[in-house]
């Protein structure tokens, strides 16, 4: 082992240098900026995580499954997986043990931050030694790691659906830069390395490359050209990055720390909001998860481009794109980095201004309250059933509900049966939560003077706000699906089974992916008859197009969605298609080619 | 004035060469469908807000043609898009769509910023 030069420099490193230094500056003062956006609790919450040991561990934990393993990635694609755990895990692993060569070799370098980078540049013959060797091995495999996912990063850009994608973002030019510029890096090193090889030592990969150059070019002359190009590309990938998708590198770092804290977004652009967004490395795969997408003028409009166009601050995109979203949470649902599409967006719509606010403290709801207070529900307990606007429009939901709570010889009564009040939650969605706020308050008059002990929902969107936004801790909210399963479990609610009759569940977004309820209802369909599954299912179930979320679509830009849900609801061919929200009944029931009908109805038909 | 043998009262009045249509002509503007309606009223029948406030997409759209501003104002301002009109129109119209649209103009017909 010896250094090469006495000087322990060589001006093509400046280029390597000078990217580093403004990389490592801009996401500095980057991270400062968010840190300082949030809330005050919310800072003193991330700060207080920092520091509390079984946190430490998780972030850890987290950072290094994410962001360098990306373990969701492969559960998802094993193809993307592997491109993208290969290329960071790889890098990670060289950067690593080019620190470490410095600390074994020549650990009086170790303050040259460009040591480790070019090592095999400044040092030679490190390979003599078992420990060299062994370096110098892992430096090739690692090396060969990052250039498989490479060559799999150049097919996916010219062959997407090679990799099992069928859409892939467009880039912006200066991601083209940084694209180009990351595919150049490790080619490069390989030639760099190579070229030195038989002065500096090799392995596997870059001595028989080396080898191979030597035969037809015959000198040395190479060399420093290619090192002043491997520089080059590290120093203009890193110019570039905070400018690029690549962002989401040093992003994604602060925010896997920052949700495991339990910060949320409380502003439309600043502080996590504008953190979800940095961290968002455009790999499109809510793309094709997006029930929009049916449609191809609506790829548009998907979470990957809500991203970009909040980055370049372009207000017309950023409203038609937050407007349009259906907030069925898919996007959430399959985004590697976890990026709160909906949430983004409601935002947003937040954000915006009316020139008339609704107001609807003066709503005189007395009668309402006073027709439930006393009922069978009384001041002792009992079910209160809201069954909310949408299940005004089906009114067999309710009808059905009914009979089976006097069935199981229920204590209950309704909350609305000549017509209530809305839920709030549409509002929320809308974005204009300060009038859901005097609606939510409203209701609870109604829900208070019952006296009730559960109060029971037949639709997801109400249940969700009620669990969620109601202060009703002292109040069991249940949705219909959930309770008459237990009733059917406990005995109190007999159910005949039809054999061989074929019942697929449409999970609704607010049901499934809202509150986590997946299991009860495919329990209770299954007492009634044979349950089968639909292509996607659970946290991948397609929006039945009709949702209250998206302010913008139009009916025929429904309708698309809508026939793409059924098909996708009906692959295994089912004799009826079981949902337990009325909205994506109302919806499904015009276009469907079979009946589509509520949990409830089908209980009430076989009990 | 003329004797027709009965009176109007000023106040339900419309004269439709003073009304100020720009509110209207904006929402069309912004969203077309708006003057696909026919005035079927099962917005009207179906609406959440109806019974105690007398909430109605049907009447709205009239009465921004008429001159109706003030009525207008406080239907719009009791709706809490629950969305049932939208699944009722026969026309596919986007009545939330339209509602929200309405909230963002002043009388002008501007959309506030
Ligand atoms: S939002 Fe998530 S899924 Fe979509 S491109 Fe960004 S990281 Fe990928
Ligand atoms: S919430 Fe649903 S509709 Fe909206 S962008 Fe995500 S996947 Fe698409
Ligand atoms: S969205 Fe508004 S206008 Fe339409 S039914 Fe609901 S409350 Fe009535
Ligand atoms: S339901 Fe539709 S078409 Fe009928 S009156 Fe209302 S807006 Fe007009």
């Amino acid at each position: 082992m010896r250094e090469r030069f006495a000087s322990h420099f060589d001006p093509f490193v400046i280029p390597f240098l000078v990217g580093m230094a403004f990389v490592l500056g801009y996401c500095l003062i980057a991270m400062i900026r968010v840190i300082l956006q949030l809330p005050k609790e919310d800072r003193r919450r991330f700060l207080v995580s920092l520091i509390t040991p079984k946190q430490i561990w998780i972030n850890v934990r987290d950072i290094f499954l994410n962001c360098l393993i990306h373990v969701k990635l492969w559960q998802r694609n094993k193809m993307l997986g592997f491109m993208h755990s290969s290329i960071a895990f790889g890098w990670f692993m060289i950067i690593l043990l080019g620190h470490l060569e410095v600390i074994l070799f020549v650990p009086e370098r170790i303050h040259l931050f460009y040591y480790p980078i070019f090592f095999n540049y400044f040092v030679a013959e490190t390979e003599q030694t078992i420990q060299g060797s062994m370096l110098m091995f892992l430096m090739d495999f690692f090396l060969l790691m990052i250039l498989s996912g490479i060559a799999i990063a150049i097919i996916k850009r010219f062959a997407s659906r090679i990799v099992g994608m069928r859409r892939t973002t467009r880039l912006s030019l200066l991601d083209r830069v940084g694209l180009y510029s990351l595919w150049a890096i490790f080619p490069l090193r390989l030639l760099a390395e190579s070229f030195t090889a038989h002065i500096s030592g090799g392995s596997f990969l870059t001595i028989p490359a080396n080898w191979i150059f030597r035969q037809f070019l015959g000198n040395d002359l190479y060399a420093l050209p290619t090192w002043w190009a491997y520089s080059i590309a590290l120093g203009v990938f890193m110019c570039v990055l905070p400018f690029t998708r690549y962002m989401h590198i040093p992003a994604e770092m602060l925010l896997i720390p920052m949700r495991n804290a339990g910060i949320r977004i409380r502003h439309p652009r600043k502080g996590f909001a504008s953190l979800e967004v940095y961290s968002c490395p455009a790999c499109g795969v809510c793309i094709d998860a997006c029930p929009m997408s049916v449609l191809k003028v609506n790829c548009k409009d998907t979470t990957v481009y809500l991203n970009r166009q909040l980055r370049r601050g372009n207000e017309r995109r950023i409203a038609e794109i937050s407007d349009k979203c259906l907030l069925c949470g898919k996007c959430t649902a399959v985004c590697p980095v976890g990026v709160q599409g909906p949430e983004l967006r409601e935002a947003q719509r937040a954000r915006r201004k009316y020139a008339l606010s609704p107001s609807y403290a003066g709503i005189n709801v007395r009668p309402m309250a006073s027709a439930v207070a006393g009922g069978a529900g009384g001041a002792s307990g009992g079910v209160l059933y809201f069954a909310g606007c949408m299940t005004q429009l089906t009114p067999s939901i309710r009808r059905a509900t009914a009979s089976l709570l006097d069935k199981a010889g229920v204590r209950w009564q309704m909350m609305d049966p000549d017509g209530g009040l809305c839920c709030g939650r549409p509002l929320m969605m809308a974005g204009r939560t300060e009038q859901a706020r005097e609606l939510i308050a409203k209701n609870l008059e109604i829900i208070r003077a019952s006296g009730c002990d559960t109060l029971l929902l037949s639709c997801p969107i109400c249940y969700k706000v009620f669990k969620e936004d109601y202060p009703l801790s002292d109040i069991r909210v249940v949705h219909h699906s959930v309770f008459f399963q237990e009733l059917i479990a406990s005995g109190q609610l007999k159910v005949r089974r039809e054999e061989g009759h074929k019942l697929v569940w449409h999970d609704p977004c607010e049901l499934g992916r809202g509150c986590g309820v997946y299991e009860e209802p495919r329990a209770a369909l299954a007492a009634a008859g044979e349950l089968v599954e639909a292509g996607k299912h659970h946290a991948e179930s397609i929006c039945c197009g009709g949702s209250l979320g998206s302010l913008s679509l139009g009916f025929e830009q429904r309708k698309a969605m809508t026939r793409n849900a059924l098909d996708n609801l009906t692959v295994a061919d089912p004799a009826e298609i079981v949902t337990g929200c009325p909205l994506c009944l109302a919806t499904f029931v015009r276009a469907a080619d079979r009946p589509v009908r509520d949990i409830a109805e089908i209980l009430d038909t076989r009990s | 004035m003329m004797d027709f043998g009965f009176k109007l009262s000023p106040s339900s009045a419309v004269n439709l060469d003073t009304v100020d249509r720009a509110r209207y002509d904006r929402l069309v503007q912004l969203v077309p469908d708006a003057r696909t309606c026919i005035d079927c009223g099962s917005c009207s029948a179906t609406c959440t807000a109806a019974p105690w406030s007398g909430m109605s997409v049907r009447k709205v759209l009239l009465g921004l043609q008429r001159g109706r501003d003030d009525e207008v104002d406080a239907m719009l301002s009791k709706c809490m898009l629950c969305g049932k009109c939208t699944m009722v129109c026969p026309r596919g119209i986007n009545t939330r769509q339209l509602i929200l649209t309405l909230c963002r103009l002043d009388r002008k017909g501007e959309v506030v910023r």
